[in-house]
C-alpha cells in the first residue's frame, strides 16, 4: 500500500446471482482513497458502490483480488477493519422504537466509548447535527433528514479515522443536503477524518477532494473533479433559438454530427461538442445564439460515458405514444383550484391552485411530506379531495373520477411491474387491464417493444431487468392506452445520467405531440427540463412560475447565478421564517 | 495487530484509555432487546396477552369431559323404577336429563341437536328388572361429536350398573355379576381435561415466545437495516446474538412462570412434581425454541417469511403432533415416528408427568435429555451459520 492511502483495492472483483442472471458488480477495481479529504465513489444505481462499500467493511468476500482499510485485510481481518473505520449503510440502523438518547447509547457501547469520554462527544455530535433539542424524542418521529444525521451521530460516537458513507443524501431534502455535506466537511478540517462518500448525485461530485467514477463495476476516472471538467474545456456551449422552445430545439441538435450531448437546462440548451470548438453547422440557422459555457462536472461524466463521439443515435420519435386528443393546445388539460386534502386532523394540502396547458411538462418539487404525493394521488383519482374542485380532461374527478383515469397514464416510482412475468406478458396484462383486446392490443404491444427498445428482453422476467430497462417498460406499460395525460412519480431516481438523458427524450417527444406531463422530482437538474415549476412546502404552494423566474427572484448580492437549488432552498427558509414568525 | 494498535490518534488524544470490551457491548446490546421489547406492542402481546387468552380459551372454554350434557329420557310406562333411575340420572353432573313422553318426540330432539343422546325404558322395565337377566334399556346417542357420543355411552352405562347395583342392595341381595369391574384412576382422578390441557399450554406459549417472536424480531433487524449497522460496529456475531438470546430467554421465562401461576391458581392444576425441576426442563426447551427461532432467521429475512416458516415449522407441530391435545399413541405410526422431530413433544410429556404425575424420573430424564439435544443442535447451526457477512 503506499505511503498514507487508507484504503486499497487490488484487482477487486465481486458478482451475484440475481435470478438466473449472473451480474458482475465489481469487475477488477483498483483504486486508493487519500487520507484527511473527501473521496467521492460516484456512479448511477447498480454501478457497484454499495457492493464496494461493504466489501470494504468486511461484509462481503471478493470473488477477486483483495481490499485493505488502514492497513487491515478487509476479507481477512474483518473484526479489526470494523472496530477501526466508521460504516453508515444507505439505510442506516437506527432503531426507531429508541429515543435519539438511546440510539447513541446503543452505539457508545457498541463502540466502546468510555463512560467517561461520552458526555462531551454527545454534545458535540448533537451541536453539530442540530439534535440536541431532540434526545428524547423516538427516532422513528424524527424526519428523513433528521433520521440521516442521527444515523451519522451513531456513526462518529467514536471518532473513526476513516468514515464511509454510502449513500448519505438519498432521500433526504435540499436544506438537509446541505447540513450533512456542511457536518462532513468539518469532520475532515477540524479532525482530519478520511471520507469515501458514495452517491448518485452528479453535483455532489463537485464537493469532494477526489472522485472516483464507477459504472457498470469498473472504473472510468479517478482524480480531481476540477481536474476532469478542465479536460471539458472549451466544449460545453449554452444554445438558445428565439421563439423556439428549449426543448425543440434540444431535440433538433441532439444527435447531430459533432455533438455528444445535449440537454435542457433552463433558459439554453446545453451542449457538449467532440472539439473544443463552437457546435458546427449552426451558424446557418437563424436566431439561434451559442454562447460558451463553463464546463461542469456532469459534462465530464457523460462524455466519458459517451467516450467523446457523437452519436448515431437511435431516433426517439414516440408517434403513437398518445391519440390525436384535438383541442387548442393553449387549453388548460388540468385544472385545480382551492384543493385541499385532510387525514385526521392533518392537513397534507392545505389549498392549492394551478392550471396546466396541454403538451406542457409540468414539475412538482418539494421535500419529503411537502404535500407532492397527496396532491398526486388527487389527480389520478386515488384520493378523493378533502375540498375545492378538480377538473383533469376536463372531467370533473369528483363526478367521473374512473372516466378521467382512462384518459390518463400513471408511472411510479417503485415501477408497480409484475417481477415474476416476462416483459412480454406485463405488456399483455396492463393492455388488457386498459381494456385493449384482439389486433389493437396486438400493435399496441409490438408498439412498446420497438418503441422502447425492449424487443431482445421480450422473454425476460421484468424482475431481473437492469434498473434502466425496468424504467422504459414501467413507462411503456404506462403508455399502452394512449393516455393525453402521463403523471410520472420520481421517475429517474436512480438510473444513469445516459439512461435519464434517454428517458426525457422520451418525455419531449410525448410533449411534442401534445402529451401532458406532470413529474414530481426532488432531483434538482431534472426539474430544470419542466416548463413550469411549482414548489411546495407543508402542504402549500410557495411558487410556481419557469425555472428560470425562480432562479431570477432569488437573485441576490451575494448569489448573483443562483441554481435552482439555491432558489428552492431560498424559498424553503422564506417560508420557515414566515411561520415562525 | 492488537486492538490497541487501532486506536485512532483522535480517541487517544480525547483523554480516553481504554475502549470498552464484551462487557460493555453486551450490556448495551442487552439494555437495547429490553427497550424495544418494553415499547414494541406486539412483543407484549406475543408474550403475554396471548398466553393469558390461550389458557383462558384451554382453561375454560376448551373442554374435552362431559358436563351436563343434555340426554333425553323415554320411560314407555312411568313406573317408580323408571323414576328411580331418572333421579339418577339427574343426580350426575355428566348429565342435564329431560324427561319427554315419547320416542318420536326424543327422535325429534336429537336430530335438532337439543339432546346428545336419547336412554329409551320399555314399558316393561319394572317387571323386566325383576327377573333373571335383568332389563334390557336401550341408548341412542349422537354419534357426530364422536368424543362425547362414547362418553354419553360410557357414563350412561356406567350410572346403569350403579343403579342395578344400588337396587339390589336395597332388596338385601347382590346382583350378580361375572367379573366385578372397579376402575381406578390414577394421575387425574377427576379426569379434567384441563389438568393436561393447561400445562401442556406451556409448551406451546413458550414456542410462541422462543421460535416466532424470535425469528419475527431477528428479521425486522434484517428488513430495517439495522443488522448491517450493528455488523459494522466492534459486535462479534456471537455477541449480537447472545443478546437476543438472553432477552427472549427472560421473557420466554415470564411466559412460563405466568402459565405455571395461572395455571396453579387459576384453574387449580396440582403441582405434584419439583416445581425446579419443571423450571429446568422448561429453560431447556426454552433454549431448543430460541435455537429454532434464530435457525429460522438464518435462512429467512423477512417478517413475513420468518412468520411463516415460524408457524408451520414450530407452531403447528408443538400443538398438532406434541401430544398437547391428540395423543401420540393413537396416531398413524409413520405420524408417531414423524413427531421425534418435534421438540415440543418431549416438553410436553415433561410438563404432563410434572404437573399430574410428580417427579417420575423415567420420563423425565431421556425426555430433557432429547431437549438438550435439540437444544444443542439448533443453537449450533446458528452459531455455525451466523457470520457476519451478507453474502
Amino acid at each position: 500500500m503506499p505511503a498514507g492511502a487508507v484504503l486499497e483495492a487490488c484487482g477487486l472483483g465481486k458478482s451475484f446471482q440475481v435470478g438466473k442472471r449472473v451480474v458482475t458488480a465489481l469487475g477488477g477495481v483498483d483504486l486508493q482513497v487519500r487520507p484527511g479529504a473527501v473521496t467521492g465513489l460516484i456512479g448511477p444505481d447498480g454501478a457497484g458502490k454499495t457492493t464496494f462499500m461493504r466489501l470494504a467493511a468486511g461484509l462481503l468476500v471478493p470473488d477477486a483480488g483483495s481490499i485493505h482499510v488502514l492497513g487491515l485485510d478487509s476479507t481477512h481481518d474483518a473484526l479489526a477493519v470494523q472496530a477501526a473505520l466508521g460504516y453508515m449503510p444507505q439505510r442506516f440502523g437506527l432503531y426507531e422504537d429508541l429515543t435519539v438518547q438511546e440510539n447513541l447509547d446503543l452505539y457508545a457501547d457498541l463502540q466502546g466509548v468510555p463512560r467517561a469520554a461520552r458526555g462531551a462527544r454527545y454534545a458535540e455530535l448533537m451541536h453539530m447535527t442540530g439534535l440536541a433539542a431532540f434526545t428524547r424524542r423516538l427516532a422513528g418521529r424524527l424526519s428523513g433528514g433528521m433520521k440521516q444525521k442521527l444515523g451519522l451521530a451513531c456513526t462518529l460516537v467514536r471518532a473513526p479515522r476513516l468514515l464511509l458513507l454510502d449513500e448519505p443524501t438519498v432521500g433526504v431534502d435540499p436544506v438537509s443536503r446541505r447540513e450533512l455535506w456542511a457536518i462532513v466537511d468539518r469532520l475532515v478540517q477540524n479532525e482530519g477524518m478520511s471520507v469515501l462518500l458514495a452517491t448518485a448525485y452528479l453535483d455532489e461530485a463537485e464537493r469532494c477532494a477526489e472522485v472516483i467514477l464507477l459504472h457498470d463495476g469498473r472504473i472510468l476516472d479517478q482524480g480531481s473533479p476540477a481536474a476532469m471538467s478542465a479536460r471539458m474545456a472549451g466544449r460545453t456551449w449554452a444554445a438558445a433559438q428565439r421563439g423556439t422552445r428549449q426543448r425543440e430545439l434540444q431535440a433538433q441538435l441532439d444527435g447531430r454530427p459533432g455533438i455528444v450531448d445535449a440537454l435542457v437546462q433552463g433558459e439554453h440548451v446545453r451542449l457538449i461538442t467532440t472539439a473544443a470548438a463552437p457546435p458546427q453547422g449552426l451558424a446557418g440557422e437563424p436566431d439561434i445564439v451559442v454562447r460558451a459555457l463553463p464546463p461542469r462536472f456532469e459534462d465530464a461524466f457523460v462524455d466519458l460515458l459517451r467516450g467523446g463521439r457523437d452519436r448515431q443515435m437511435h431516433r426517439v420519435d414516440m408517434s403513437g405514444g398518445t391519440r390525436d386528443a384535438g383541442g387548442d393546445a393553449r387549453d388548460p388539460v388540468i385544472r385545480v383550484a382551492g384543493a385541499k386534502r385532510r387525514f385526521g386532523d392533518f392537513w397534507a394540502v392545505a389549498g392549492v391552485d394551478f392550471e396546466i396547458r396541454r403538451g406542457e411538462v409540468f414539475g412538482l418539487l418539494g421535500a419529503n411530506g411537502a404535500g407532492k404525493t397527496t396532491t398526486f394521488r388527487m389527480l389520478c383519482g386515488l384520493l378523493p379531495a378533502s375540498a375545492g374542485h378538480l377538473d383533469v380532461a376536463g372531467v370533473d374527478l369528483r363526478r367521473a373520477a374512473s372516466k378521467a383515469r382512462a384518459r390518463i397514464g400513471y408511472m411510479s416510482q417503485k415501477f408497480s411491474l409484475y417481477g415474476n412475468l416476462s416483459v412480454a406478458q406485463n405488456l399483455d396484462f396492463f393492455a388488457s387491464a386498459y381494456g385493449l383486446d384482439g389486433p389493437q392490443r396486438r400493435q399496441r404491444i409490438e408498439w412498446a417493444l420497438a418503441e422502447f427498445a425492449l424487443g431482445a428482453a421480450g422473454d425476460q422476467l421484468s424482475g431481473d431487468l437492469p434498473l434502466g430497462y425496468k424504467q422504459r417498460l414501467a413507462m411503456a406499460c404506462a403508455l399502452m392506452h394512449r393516455p393525453e395525460i402521463l403523471f410520472l412519480d420520481e421517475p429517474t431516481s436512480g438510473v444513469d445520467p445516459i439512461a435519464r438523458r434517454e428517458f426525457w427524450q422520451r418525455i419531449n417527444a410525448l410533449a411534442r405531440q401534445g402529451v401532458t406531463v406532470m413529474v414530481t422530482t426532488h432531483f434538482m437538474e431534472e426539474a430544470e427540463y419542466c416548463d413550469r415549476l411549482a414548489i411546495m412546502a407543508a402542504g402549500r404552494i410557495l411558487a410556481l412560475d419557469e425555472p428560470a423566474a425562480l432562479k431570477a427572484a432569488a437573485r441576490s448580492a451575494e448569489q448573483p447565478e443562483p441554481t435552482l437549488e439555491d432558489a428552492f432552498i431560498r424559498l424553503i427558509e422564506a417560508a420557515a421564517v414566515a411561520e415562525a414568525a | 495487530m492488537s486492538k490497541a494498535n487501532l486506536k485512532p490518534p483522535q480517541v487517544a488524544a480525547a483523554g480516553n484509555k481504554e475502549r470498552g470490551g464484551a462487557g460493555m457491548r453486551l450490556g448495551g446490546l442487552l439494555r437495547k432487546e429490553f427497550l424495544q421489547i418494553v415499547r414494541d406492542p406486539s412483543s407484549i402481546a406475543i408474550a403475554f396477552v396471548m398466553p393469558i387468552f390461550l389458557l383462558v380459551l384451554f382453561g375454560y372454554g376448551v373442554s374435552l369431559d362431559a358436563d351436563h350434557v343434555p340426554v333425553a329420557v323415554v320411560a314407555a310406562a312411568p313406573s317408580q323404577d323408571s323414576a328411580d333411575f331418572l333421579a339418577v340420572l339427574q343426580g350426575s353432573h355428566y348429565f342435564a336429563a329431560r324427561p319427554m313422553a315419547s320416542m318420536p318426540a326424543a327422535e325429534q330432539a336429537l336430530r335438532q341437536g337439543e339432546v346428545s343422546g336419547i336412554v329409551r325404558l320399555r314399558s316393561d322395565f319394572s317387571r323386566q328388572m325383576r327377573q333373571a337377566g335383568g332389563a334390557p334399556i336401550q341408548v341412542v346417542v349422537d354419534g357426530v361429536d364422536a368424543n362425547t357420543a362414547r362418553l354419553v355411552e360410557g357414563y350412561v352405562d356406567g350410572a346403569w350398573s350403579t343403579w342395578l347395583a344400588a337396587q339390589a342392595a336395597r332388596r338385601g341381595g347382590t346382583l350378580q355379576m361375572p367379573v366385578d369391574l372397579q376402575p381406578r384412576i390414577w394421575f387425574n382422578g377427576e379426569l379434567k381435561s384441563r389438568n393436561y390441557l393447561v400445562p401442556g399450554l406451556v409448551a406451546i406459549i413458550m414456542t410462541l415466545i422462543g421460535a416466532l417472536l424470535t425469528a419475527l424480531v431477528m428479521a425486522r433487524e434484517w428488513e430495517r437495516g439495522t443488522m448491517e449497522a450493528l455488523m459494522v460496529t466492534p459486535a462479534s456475531m456471537s455477541e449480537v446474538l447472545l443478546g437476543k438470546l438472553a432477552a427472549y430467554f427472560a421473557l420466554g421465562t415470564g411466559g412460563m412462570l405466568l402459565s405455571v401461576g395461572l395455571a396453579a391458581w387459576l384453574f387449580d392444576v396440582p403441582l405434584r412434581g419439583s416445581f425446579w425441576i419443571l423450571w429446568g426442563c422448561s429453560s431447556l426447551f426454552l433454549l431448543a425454541a430460541l435455537g429454532m427461532g434464530l435457525t429460522i432467521s438464518t435462512l429467512a429475512r423477512s417478517q413475513f417469511v420468518a412468520g411463516q416458516i415460524a408457524i408451520i415449522a414450530t407452531f403447528l407441530p408443538a400443538f398438532l403432533l406434541s401430544g398437547f391435545i391428540f395423543d401420540i399413541g393413537s396416531m398413524p405410526p409413520v405420524v408417531q415416528f414423524i413427531t421425534h422431530l418435534v421438540v415440543a413433544r418431549y416438553f410436553v410429556a415433561i410438563v404432563q408427568t410434572l404437573f399430574l404425575a410428580g417427579n417420575v424420573w423415567a420420563v423425565i430424564l431421556p425426555n430433557a435429555l432429547a431437549l438438550a439435544v435439540m437444544a444443542a443442535i439448533f443453537l449450533g447451526i446458528t452459531w455455525r451459520k451466523s457470520r457476519k457477512r451478507l453474502d
